[in-house]
């Protein structure tokens, strides 16, 4: 069953040829037997998941049922799940239990999936391996001695193993897209606003957003279909009508134009990474594809920036965790300022507090021009370095990540040399554009993957690419072994 | 030395909206702890601020009020502390771009002269709980009730020279806010509060002296003794060879003192920054002059008008316009009775003083505009007198009824009939022979105050129901004839 793809589970399900508890109950068996390994869950949620595809099932009988009823899904452990603890991948939350729901996750309940649980994560999603959880790193089930990406880890690590259908993501800094990359799995960052951030634990509100982890473009279309949409909870939600995502998916792709940005392809890009995109550059040409090259010329000012504006957000963000109304707190304090600093001290892990400190410091009397109002004029120039490449192309092709997943341990101690390893997907987040990743190839065993990044709410069309791409290669076809 | 005292208020209105500015949340007072904060004012984590339109418009009616400039890009900011009762660990606020820009404000001082006063700035903000610390043994409570209510903070520029200026400053805007319907101003409970900037420099120096801010002075009468309580401690500092240190400093009332809370260096850096969650408020000119057409009569012109079209005096009208509930009666006991120098002394006199008696406000007189107007209307056709109307009014007080229920069933109106009353003052002038000759026998000076004598003898024996001119011209007739 879990080869299947979810656009194909969601037929078996309509046909009557599986049941949703059948799913379910096939799903949470492999996560009983292969997480283990993994690690890529934090909470399973069992009792529940098998609730959902008891309903689910009543509705595929009933005939009200829509693509994802009864489609077995995991969710990153920052969105909100009413009664079930959500922890942030932090020992800060380890202890709350949700009392509302995310409009993300309640809208998969809407369309009647099945949650099988909450996928390990990044403490507060930041970090781009997954090793910063407090729940302990989760391995790529591609090669268990490598990191699955972050922070969205657990999600990519539990989608490429088969432990469930689809997974949600969000992506601040490629969250969604380099774990999908180094776990040959397709993953869409939408448009800034496309999809409403009420209930997603906030690391930085300007960059951070929900979107889908799946097999294929056409099982990310249905996902998205479901998530996005104005939510008036949301003051950055976008108000505009959701387009069918899958309506334009086999729209061929003569005439197509694709650029290449040259600052992706310069120093630091893996040979092997590099020679898989251009094969995909030729497998796009071949399909009637118009490949150009094109500059970003703001490119190498995105780090920095990011990591400016991120922690500066997070530092503040972080704020409400003092102690006081929820989540860990200290025992024995011994008044206000005690209980604020070791409840703090004691719940963050070092990442975390890494970027408070760097947020506080930006922000803080007499640097606040020098950093955060400078970071802002990167982040408009980078905008317009995109709205300026979208007059001559459709869309941008480059890599993912400038190499394949490294090793558990290998960056631990280099928080820089990690930071660096976001250079190609940061500036979407920054710009507020979409991107999807698809896989490219394999370096080995470990997957290669390239992300396609359009103009603002050119998702349909980001869709329609990768899924003619996927009609004719099968990276995407490929299962990790012992999986 | 001549010291000269430059004051500056930073005053604190909440927003008469029924929701918070952030959230659905009721904003009532005094409900019980922690039943008005939702998930968002609990800052639990993923909820976001959705702004309140309502809010939006209470501040722009205020900077149309003071002939503001409108800001027309509103950014919102996180001011960045730590306190329980701060629940998202930063205030939302406005820093950059306030909504209400630089205006001004007309006050009248004592002497009835009248003096600008510059306003800086007023930004939309949210206010934080409250922290308890009583009945918690050795613990504090925190009551997120209040977390989240709008407030509007009005800036003003160093422009009072005197406490009792900043009172009259402080009273104005209390007037104006109260008028707008945007603040309910009521001090007790915190809806106005204020935060006096004071410093003292040596009269005709140029620059200012160091300022000291104390924190939420929450009465015009504590505005005024904290602000000279303050004035003196740092003119005695200065005169004693000390330096004034910029610092917030709190107010006692029972001591009488400003006591230290924290120094300039002791300040919270708060890490002012654009609220990544809140987009920039654009607000529209139509929007502008739609709430513009929305204003009710203001403060000053309706002084300028109680002045131009009903002859009152300068005083009068700025008594009567006061608060726009007075105004309001005012104007209904004026219509009732036509009358606009009798609707004045009416309801500055007498229903002023029953109302203070009572301590109660003008919308809950026992006594409505239409039955005072009712009561003028038979002074002014001589049913009753003056002095019998006040016994009216008394009875109206008490809930006996319309003016003319109470004359009728007292018996109260007025004799006019000259028969009825010359047999009266036959009966009075016969009962006091003896002082009828010494009157006769008196020069003018000594008949005058004899005089008056009489008229009160009439009075009483007639019950106070004779009409007094009549009484008047009758009696003199009579002692002189």
């Amino acid at each position: 069953m879990h080869e299947k793809t979810l656009a194909g589970l969601s037929q078996a399900l309509r046909s009557k040829a599986i049941s949703s508890v059948e799913l379910t109950e096939h799903y949470l068996k492999r996560i009983d037997q292969l997480d283990g390994t993994l690690n890529s869950f934090i909470t399973v949620t069992p009792e529940l998941a098998l609730e959902q595809a008891r309903a689910a099932d009543a509705r595929l009988a009933d005939g009200s049922a829509g693509p994802l009823t009864g489609i077995p899904l995991a969710h990153k452990d920052l969105f909100c799940t009413r009664g079930v603890r959500t922890s942030c991948g932090s020992k800060m939350l380890d202890n709350f239990i949700a009392p509302y729901e995310s409009t993300v996750t309640q809208r998969f309940i809407d369309a009647g999936s099945v949650t099988l649980g909450k996928t390990n994560m990044d403490e507060f999603a930041m970090g781009s391996s997954n090793e910063s959880s407090f729940y302990g790193p989760v391995r790529n089930p591609w090669n268990l001695e490598h990191i699955p990406g972050g922070s969205s880890g657990g999600s990519a690590a539990a989608v490429a193993a088969r432990l469930c259908a689809a997974a949600t993501g969000t992506d601040t800094g490629g969250s969604i897209r380099q774990p999908s990359g180094f776990n040959a799995l397709t993953g869409l960052k939408p448009t800034y606003g496309r999809v409403s951030r009420w209930g997603m634990i906030a690391y930085a509100s300007s960059l951070d957003q929900a979107g889908p982890m799946a097999r294929t473009a056409e099982d990310c279309a249905l996902l998205l279909q479901a998530m996005a949409g104005f939510d008036d909870k949301d003051s950055t939600s976008v108000d505009q009508p959701v387009p069918d995502y899958s309506a334009e998916l086999n729209q061929p792709l003569a005439g197509v134009r694709i650029g290449l940005p040259k600052e992706y392809f310069a120093s630091g890009l893996d040979s092997t990474t590099a020679d898989a995109i251009a094969a995909a550059v030729k497998q796009f040409q071949a399909l009637g594809a118009e490949v150009k090259d094109i500059s970003l010329p703001n490119a190498d000012l995105a780090i920095p920036a990011y990591y400016v504006i991120a922690s500066a957000e997070a530092s503040s963000n972080l704020s409400r965790f003092d102690g006081v109304r929820f989540g860990y707190r200290c025992d024995n304090p011994a008044d206000l300022t005690d209980l604020y600093l070791r409840s703090r001290a004691e719940g963050f892990g070092d990442e975390v507090k890494r970027r408070i400190m760097v947020g506080a410091y930006a922000l803080s009397a007499g640097y606040y021009d020098a950093y955060y109002l400078q970071a802002q004029k990167i982040r408009r120039l980078i905008k317009n370095d995109f709205m300026a490449a979208y007059e001559q192309v459709d869309v941008i092709l480059c890599p993912t990540s400038p190499t394949p997943a490294f090793r558990i341990g290998e960056k631990i101690d280099d928080p820089v040399s990690l930071y660096l390893t976001d250079i190609y997907t940061i500036t979407a987040n920054l710009a507020g554009v979409p991107g999807i990743a698809l896989p490219a190839g394999f370096a080995g065993d470990l997957p290669i993957g390239m992300q396609l990044l359009g103009p603002y709410f050119s998702e349909p069309r980001l869709l329609n690419i990768a899924h003619q791409y996927q009609q004719h290669t099968d990276w995407h076809t490929r299962t990790p072994d012992g999986f | 030395m001549q010291w000269e005292i430059v004051i500056g208020l930073e005053i604190h209105a909440q927003l008469t909206t029924a929701s918070k500015i952030f959230s659905g949340s009721a904003t009532t007072f005094g409900a019980e702890p922690n039943t008005q904060a939702s998930l968002i004012d609990l800052g639990m984590p993923g909820t976001l601020p959705v702004l309140n339109a309502q809010a939006v418009k209470n501040a722009v009616k205020f900077g149309l009020a003071i002939d503001a400039e409108i800001g027309m890009t509103n950014v919102f900011a996180r001011k960045n502390y730590f306190y329980p009762d701060l629940p998202k660990g930063y205030q939302i606020s406005q820093m950059e771009l306030p909504i209400v820009g630089k205006g001004h404000l007309d006050i009248t001082l004592d002497d009835g002269t009248v003096k600008r006063v510059g306003v800086t700035r007023a930004h939309l903000e949210e206010d934080a709980g409250k922290s308890l610390h009583e009945d918690f043994h050795g613990m504090s409570g925190i009551d997120l009730n209040r977390a989240g209510t709008p407030l509007l903070e009005i800036v003003s520029e160093p422009d009072m020279r005197s406490a009792k200026e900043a009172v009259a400053y402080a009273k104005t805007i209390h007037s104006l806010v109260r008028y707008l319907g945007i603040c309910d101003g009521n001090m007790a409970e915190g809806s106005l509060r204020c935060d006096c900037n004071v410093s003292v420099r040596p009269k005709g120096q140029a620059e200012f002296g160091t300022r000291c801010e104390i924190k939420n002075v929450n009465s015009f009468r504590f505005i005024e003794k904290a602000i000279n309580t303050e004035v003196q401690r740092q003119i005695e500092l200065i005169e004693d060879g000390g330096k004034v240190v910029q610092e917030t400093r709190l107010y006692d009332p029972n001591k009488d003192e400003t006591r230290s809370m924290r120094s300039k260096e002791e300040a919270n850096d708060y890490r002012y920054f654009p609220d990544p969650d809140l987009l920039p408020v654009v607000i529209e000119p139509a929007f502008i002059e739609q709430v513009r057409g929305e204003l009710p009569e203001l403060p000053q012109q309706k002084r300028e008008r109680f002045q131009s079209e009903f002859g009152l005096s300068a005083y009068d009208a700025s008594v009567l316009a006061a608060s726009r509930e007075m105004a309001d009666y005012f104007e209904q006991v004026q219509q009732t009775c036509g009358d606009a120098k009798l609707a004045a002394n009416w309801v500055m006199g007498e229903l002023s003083s029953l109302l203070n008696k009572s301590d109660i406000e003008i919308e809950q007189s026992p006594v409505s505009a239409s039955q005072l107007g009712g009561m003028i209307l038979r002074i002014k056709d001589n049913t009753i007198s003056g002095k019998i109307a006040k016994m009216v009014f008394e009875a109206m007080a008490a809930g006996e009824g319309d003016a003319d229920q109470i004359i009728e069933a007292r018996g109260l109106k007025q004799v006019t009939d000259s028969g009825a009353i010359e047999a009266m003052l036959d009966e009075v002038l016969a009962a006091n022979a003896e002082q009828v000759e010494q009157y006769r026998a008196s020069d003018e000076a000594k008949r005058g105050k004899m005089f008056g004598f009489f008229v009160g003898q009439a009075m009483k024996a007639s019950k106070g129901k004779a009409n007094p001119q009549q009484v008047n011209q009758l009696l003199k007739q009579k002692l002189e004839g």
